[in-house]
């Protein structure tokens, strides 16, 4: 039996994503079939889809807090407060030097570089007088992480990870990893984006013919669909409170899975095409770590962005690890949110854990016509599956450079 | 400007700047930062604020004439009599 405090436990969890502000909500949503994207306009770019957050920033930061900090730092307070408040933590009972906070991130500064340029040139003739002072501490790289502790006067280390689109499981790899190796006694841990609030995200996605667009906000995001023709930009957040199973059994908390396997690797191939080879190996290596077989997983929450090659691309490595396996479902959660960028990896996860207690695998909506190359054999389609069990769920996410994530999350039992 | 709509210019950037902040009984003789949750950066943002809306610099050596109202209408008056 391995040793409980090499064990690590997810004990809370608080999100935000555009279809639902917390654990709950964003599973109703998804078993209901409710999409989060809305049209949106950003400047140069005009009109497109996004998906946008709702969540009451001033929950937990007083106004001049959310005036001054960023969006990130916003959504990632947030989801803080939420972990902590799910997982029954009071912070006033525990040592805030003992608490380690680790968020992945897509990218971070865009959004206020672009909005400071922009005010600069366009109302301040480029007269650097009026480039605000709070440039800086809204563009470092660890802003959102470092905005959490301030909020919450955690005095443990904190930083971001800066992984592309795998970030919000880089976020949980982290987190785990520290915890094992005795740095921290709690993880905050987990993904942000405020990637909407960015034009060059969009414009960037648009000329790489990448960006999604159609009629119908809620059906423009469809992983695996024929007709699909792009990513949804999204914002969003998700932190999870990780522990060992030895402090969470020693505090009576409730577990809602352990993280049993985990791997990243590298394509070392090209900065934007994604390899399926090493997608593959790197399912394969966290099987491994998890003493798993394929057949083992119950559920695979691909990454899928909808993107032509992308989607095809990875259903390739899904077929590659799981074959015929049978009894493993795949299913995307992009086809209701977007692309929540830094958050994907973590978010996605998050919405798929209630099936280890209603044992629903929620579908991938959208798919009207089945692009044959991804047509895999579990794949869940447009109605949520009942099914007998789900006691592993297994997280895909990819991101540019060849940056690939796996992290697999078992059903806790003794 | 007159001297005496000074006051309110001051206050309505710090409604701005601090929005949680209650501004509707502030005493002209005390310390700004005696009476309301205001900071350095804070300090920073009224003096950006005085150089958008006016055109007017502070340098850093008077930051301290801007503690009350009554000392930033006492500094601020000459500089804003023709604005």
């Amino acid at each position: 039996m391995k040793d409980p405090n090499q064990r690590i436990v997810i004990t809370g969890i608080g999100l935000t994503a555009p279809n639902g502000d917390n654990l709950a909500d964003f599973r109703r949503a998804l078993l209901e079939k409710r999409s989060g994207v809305q049209p949106y306009e950003i400047r140069y770019v005009g009109k497109t889809f996004a998906g946008l957050c709702h969540f009451d920033a001033n929950k937990y930061q007083k106004k001049k807090e959310v005036r001054r900090g960023t969006r990130a730092g916003s959504i990632s307070i947030y989801c803080a407060h939420e972990a902590l408040a799910a997982a029954g933590i009071d912070l006033e009972t525990v040592d805030r030097t003992r608490i380690g906070v680790y968020i992945g991130i897509t990218e971070h500064g865009n959004v206020e570089t672009e909005n400071e340029v922009h005010s600069l040139t366009t109302e301040y003739k480029s007269d650097v007088r009026f480039w605000s002072h709070h440039h800086n501490p809204r563009t470092v790289a660890n802003n959102p992480a470092g905005e959490i502790t301030i909020n919450l006067k955690i005095s443990g280390p904190h930083y971001t990870i800066g992984a592309a689109c795998a970030a919000g499981n880089a976020g949980l790899i982290q987190g785990l990893q520290q915890i094992i190796l005795g740095e921290v006694d709690i993880a905050l841990a987990g993904g942000v984006s405020e990637a909407v609030r960015t034009f060059g995200i969009f414009a960037s996605f648009k000329a790489q013919g990448a960006l999604a667009s159609g009629e119908d906000a809620a059906t423009v995001s469809r992983p695996f669909d024929k007709a699909r023709n792009g990513i949804v930009v999204s914002e969003g957040g998700a932190i999870y409170v990780l522990e060992t199973l030895a402090r969470a059994q020693g505090r009576g908390a409730k577990i809602l899975g352990e993280i049993v396997g985990y791997a990243m690797n590298s394509d070392a191939t090209d900065p934007v095409l994604p390899n399926p080879i090493r997608q593959a190996e790197c399912m394969r290596a966290a099987l491994k770590r998890a003493g798993m077989e394929p057949s083992d997983v119950d559920i695979v929450n691909a990454h899928a962005t909808a993107t032509s090659q992308g989607d095809i691309k990875e259903c390739a490595a899904i077929r590659e690890v799981f074959g015929e396996a049978e009894g493993v479902y795949v299913n995307n959660t992009k086809s209701y949110i977007g692309h929540a960028m830094g958050a994907a990896g973590a978010l996605e996860l998050a919405g798929n854990l209630p099936s280890f207690e209603d044992n629903i695998v929620h579908p991938t909506i959208n798919v009207d016509d089945l692009d044959p190359e991804c047509d895999l054999p579990g794949l869940v389609l447009n109605e949520p599956k009942q099914v007998d069990k789900v006691d592993v769920i297994l997280n895909s996410s990819f991101g540019m450079l060849g940056i690939n994530s796996a992290v697999i999350v078992a059903k806790f039992a003794e | 400007m007159q001297a005496t709509e000074i006051p309110g210019v001051i206050i309505d950037i710090i409604n701005t700047i601090a929005p949680d902040e209650d501004t509707t009984d502030i005493k002209s003789d005390v310390k700004l930062r005696d009476q309301l949750d205001l900071d350095s950066m804070d300090f920073l943002d009224i003096v950006m604020e005085l150089r958008k809306r006016f055109g007017i610099e502070v340098p850093e050596e008077d930051y301290p004439k801007l503690a009350s109202l009554d000392s930033c209408v006492e500094f601020l008056g000459p500089m804003l009599a023709d604005k």
